[in-house]
């Protein structure tokens, strides 16, 4: 986590430098280079891009599917033992059989529903900690080294001790994901709220706003674009925390399929648990993606 | 934004225009507050050691169109802010007054060197925020499409801030500064990050609007053709006193290139390079 979180805040002090550029300059960001171009392009009324090769949505996923082949034909050809690593076509085979047993619906049910909960209560208190050491002196000068000083602990490490406060219940899971969102939630919400341009706020101040009117209209949206960046993070840091928590002690979940597995010594199914957090971590990486180019619509760097 | 011969003395939208546009309920029209004299006297303002402003006395009648100019660092800036009520004068007292002499609510306005307009409000909601919180939604919209026809923007209404120009961006923050029609109109180097040619336009604009609106303007500015050219009368400011307080008695529109106000322009600068 420490890696992770690190490296989250660096992303937040990178955006923040970023939006620090000289306001007489431009307040609003500049669209990047090659925009404009692909924008005076577009007025001449040409295609942005040249249609010569037209694979253009295909060509991200063309070497995936090179390497499920490679896979599929060395396992074929009994290159691969099916200890090691079972053929993609078992791996689709135990994904059909759980589907229509109702085992794997459940399972990702109840890991996307720990998942969920654990992000909305960890990104609550961060989101809330972050707004409120932003907005008030008091607030940061009572928590916010304290916060510091928390973030730096591992969450992971902290299983020995969950399992000694909750057991291996749902709790510990739902303690460890919150801890694990908590921090990059919190990290980049401050700071987002305190790089807003001061600038901005006189105005806000000299236009009668106040309280909830200066935050709503001014704070909050000016420290949105952080916000998203901390949510992204939050997102990683959360099925991770899922993984390991359910591989510790479950009876249900993704995670406790992976474990069942292993001890039956069923590859396929150890493979397709990972294949399944992979395409959940995606998902969940789209749609904070949709809701960023969504409430960042006025930034020029979200502008189609 | 048309630059060189003058413009005719623009237009507001009228309000049976809008409607027609809009279709809306005709809405309780702000009537035009007047405009507030300023009465000065021996106000100081200093930061700690340093003492700015060092007893300045100004009246100002309302409705006037004044420009203070003066070095950098001369307080002109911070005199302005003071007028505004962004600070607080340290010593002296500033009034407010009607024509009459009578104590009046200022209602004053600011605009600064950079537009400081929302980057995630629409430009009519960028303006609608001159008119303060709790206006009803379609009040504030109206109000915001006919400040900024008065710029001469009404096409650019629902677009993004990051999409406009500079001088377009500034012609913005001129209008949310308008929509509440202020008393009093602080602009502090408005027009100072903007190219020449779009300059020129704007002064134009700066006194169309106030001819059109009557309010009372205060320009700080660190070009003194700009001062000439746009105030009834310059005041130079010099290591927080006043140096100069010169009259311009030349009528609208002024040329650019008169030779009366070139002579002025020269007696000014060479009050505030100290060769006079």
């Amino acid at each position: 986590m420490t890696i992770v979180d690190t490296f989250a805040e660096g992303r937040g002090l990178r955006r923040i430098r970023e939006d620090r550029v000289p306001s007489t300059a431009n307040e609003y960001g500049k669209p990047p280079k090659g925009a404009a171009e692909k924008a005076v392009r577009a007025n001449d009324g040409q295609p942005s891009r040249p249609r010569s090769f037209s694979g253009g949505a295909f060509l991200p996923y063309l070497l995936p599917v090179i390497l499920v082949i490679l896979w599929q034909a060395g396992s074929s050809a009994g290159f691969i033992s099916d200890r090691i690593m079972p053929s993609p076509v078992a791996v689709i085979a135990a994904f059909w059989e759980r589907l229509l047993s109702g085992e794997l619906a459940r399972d990702v049910g109840v890991s996307g529903a720990r998942a969920l909960s654990g992000l909305l209560i960890g990104g609550s208190i961060g989101f809330l900690l972050g707004i409120a050491n932003g907005v008030s002196k008091l607030s940061e000068q009572l928590t916010d080294t304290t916060l510091q000083m928390l973030r730096t602990i591992p969450h992971l490490a902290m299983i020995p001790l969950v399992i000694l406060w909750f057991g291996i219940g749902e709790e510990a899971k739902l303690f460890l994901t919150s801890l694990g969102v908590l921090f990059p939630i919190y990290l980049n919400t401050y700071h987002g709220v305190k790089n807003v341009d001061r600038d901005l706020i006189e105005m806000g101040q000299i236009y009668g706003m106040s309280g909830w009117s200066l935050f709503r209209k001014v704070i909050f949206p000016g420290a949105l674009p952080s916000i998203f960046v901390g949510l992204r993070y939050a997102l990683g840091i959360m099925w991770l925390t899922l993984i390991v928590s359910e591989s510790i002690a479950a009876n249900s979940g993704i995670g406790y399929m992976a474990n069942t597995a292993r001890e039956f010594m069923m590859t396929d199914v150890v493979v397709l648990a990972l294949v399944i957090y992979a395409a959940l971590g995606k998902l969940a990486d789209v749609i904070a993606r949709t809701l960023e180019r969504t409430a960042l619509s006025w930034n020029p760097a979200y502008q189609r | 934004m048309p630059i060189g011969p003058y413009q005719s003395p623009l237009a507001f939208i009228s309000d049976a225009e809008l409607d027609s546009h809009h279709a809306a309920q005709p809405v309780e029209y702000q009537a035009s507050p007047q405009p507030a004299g300023l009465r000065l006297r021996g106000v100081e303002k200093r930061f700690g050691d340093n003492q700015v402003l060092r007893g300045i006395d100004l009246d100002v009648p309302a409705g006037q169109f004044v420009a203070i100019v003066g070095k950098s660092g001369c307080g002109k800036s911070t005199l302005l802010r003071l007028l505004v009520g962004l600070d607080d004068p340290t010593g002296g007292r500033i009034e407010f007054v009607d024509e009459a002499g009578e104590a009046v609510e200022p209602n004053s306005r600011i605009v600064f060197q950079e537009p400081r307009l929302l980057p995630w409000f629409s430009v009519a909601d960028n303006v609608a925020v001159g008119l303060g919180d709790g206006v009803p939604k379609a009040f504030g919209r109206r109000e915001a499409e006919r400040a900024l026809a008065g710029v001469q923007l009404s096409d650019k209404v629902k677009d993004w801030p990051s999409k406009l120009s500079g001088g377009q961006r500034q012609r913005v923050a001129l209008a949310r500064a308008l929509v509440s029609r202020p008393g009093l109109l602080a602009l502090d180097e408005p027009l100072g990050a903007l190219d020449a040619l779009t300059r020129l336009g704007m002064q134009d604009l700066v006194t169309d609007v106030w001819r059109e609106l009557g309010f009372t303007a205060v320009l700080v500015t660190h070009d003194v053709g700009e001062a000439v050219h746009l105030a009834d009368r310059v005041i130079v400011l010099d290591e927080g006193r006043i140096s100069l307080d010169l009259e311009i008695p030349r009528d609208r529109p002024r040329r650019y290139g008169e030779p009366a106000l070139a002579e002025i322009e020269g007696k000014l600068l060479d009050t505030i390079l100290g060769k006079a």
